[in-house]
């Protein structure tokens, strides 16, 4: 028989379960000042001069800030593979398609 | 005899059982973020298309107030942290903490909101409206999608607030929080890639 069935037991148990693949209150606050600090060195590129590191220095940061909100604000890095398949497949999509798009109309090389 | 494995109290169940052992609803809004990656992976290639476009009216760094962005954006990162913090109340079952952490979690998304139609405004002011020039267009789009999603994630946890008060959500409610959650910190992440390519690289 094919299983296709959803049960909605007592969730007595299923609180413990997952706050075992989450961080603590005082984790999740490490990770924010973290966050803001990164934001601070973004915006001071706007008053220093980073000269040829301003672009590598800014998208660095911002992909850095991207991963750490998605892995562990959302859980990704303790959350099933699949939740990370259904994200990342999306988001690799969009970035191909629209960098072969901006390609299209010769952005990178203005 | 069933030819397929029910797994059981897998990460994301939260009591359910399901084929895959995993949540239905989890799974359903990954799938759904991943779509809006391509929305807003759009709107992001078309602004920095027609970002230079600009034939008459202010260019990109004469509008910016780069000061003001900058907190803004401090808010909504500060929001994550506040969403993060009722979603681990919800899974300690802890109802005060939690609805205290959403309402939190709104106020700070409706003072970002804010802080986006002062921006708006100050830009309307200085000759800059949606049909002024590409730049113009492609930037209220952009900005314009992101702030409805920041607005329906409001929305979204005021309602929660007031269900949680009266005790009516079925099954499991941390699921329920942290979907609502996930959509939030998705906007958040957004925003993160907007300041960055919109704001502070220059045109």
């Amino acid at each position: 028989m094919t299983v296709a069935t959803e049960t909605h037991s007592e969730h007595d148990h299923s609180h413990d379960d997952h706050a075992e693949h989450g961080m603590s209150n005082a984790g999740y606050i490490r990770v924010a000042i973290i966050l803001a600090a990164m934001t601070a060195l973004e915006v001071s590129t706007y008053y220093v001069d980073f000269g040829a590191f301003f672009l590598p220095v800014l998208l660095t940061l911002m992909c850095l800030k991207f991963f750490i909100v998605v892995s562990y604000f959302m859980h990704l890095k303790f959350d099933n593979k699949l939740f990370s398949f259904c994200f990342y497949a999306g988001l690799f999509l969009a970035v191909m398609v629209y960098c072969i798009a901006l390609a299209t109309f010769k952005f990178f090389a203005a | 005899m069933s030819d397929v494995a029910v797994h059981e109290a897998d990460h994301g169940t939260h009591g359910h059982i399901t084929s895959t052992g995993l949540s239905n609803n989890k799974v359903a809004m990954w799938l759904f973020l991943g779509s809006e990656c391509l929305l807003f992976g759009g709107l992001i290639s078309t602004y920095m298309l027609y970002r230079g476009r600009v034939s008459i009216g202010p260019r990109p760094g004469h509008v910016f107030d780069i000061p003001f962005t900058s907190v803004s954006s401090f808010v909504l990162l500060m929001s994550s942290l506040t969403m993060v913090l009722a979603v681990s109340a919800a899974q300690k079952r802890d109802d005060r903490g939690t609805t205290l952490w959403l309402t939190v979690t709104a106020l700070l998304g409706a003072t970002f909101v804010g802080g986006q139609v002062y921006e708006f405004t100050a830009m309307y002011n200085e000759g800059l409206g949606f049909t002024t020039s590409l730049f113009g267009s492609s930037f209220f789009t952009l900005t314009g999608f992101h702030g409805v999603h920041v607005t329906v994630g409001i929305i979204m946890l005021m309602s929660l607030v007031g269900i949680i008060k009266r005790s009516d959500i079925p099954g499991d409610k941390a699921e329920v929080v942290e979907l609502i959650g996930l959509y939030w910190h998705f906007v958040d992440v957004i925003w993160i890639i907007i300041f960055t390519l919109v704001y502070l690289i220059p045109a």
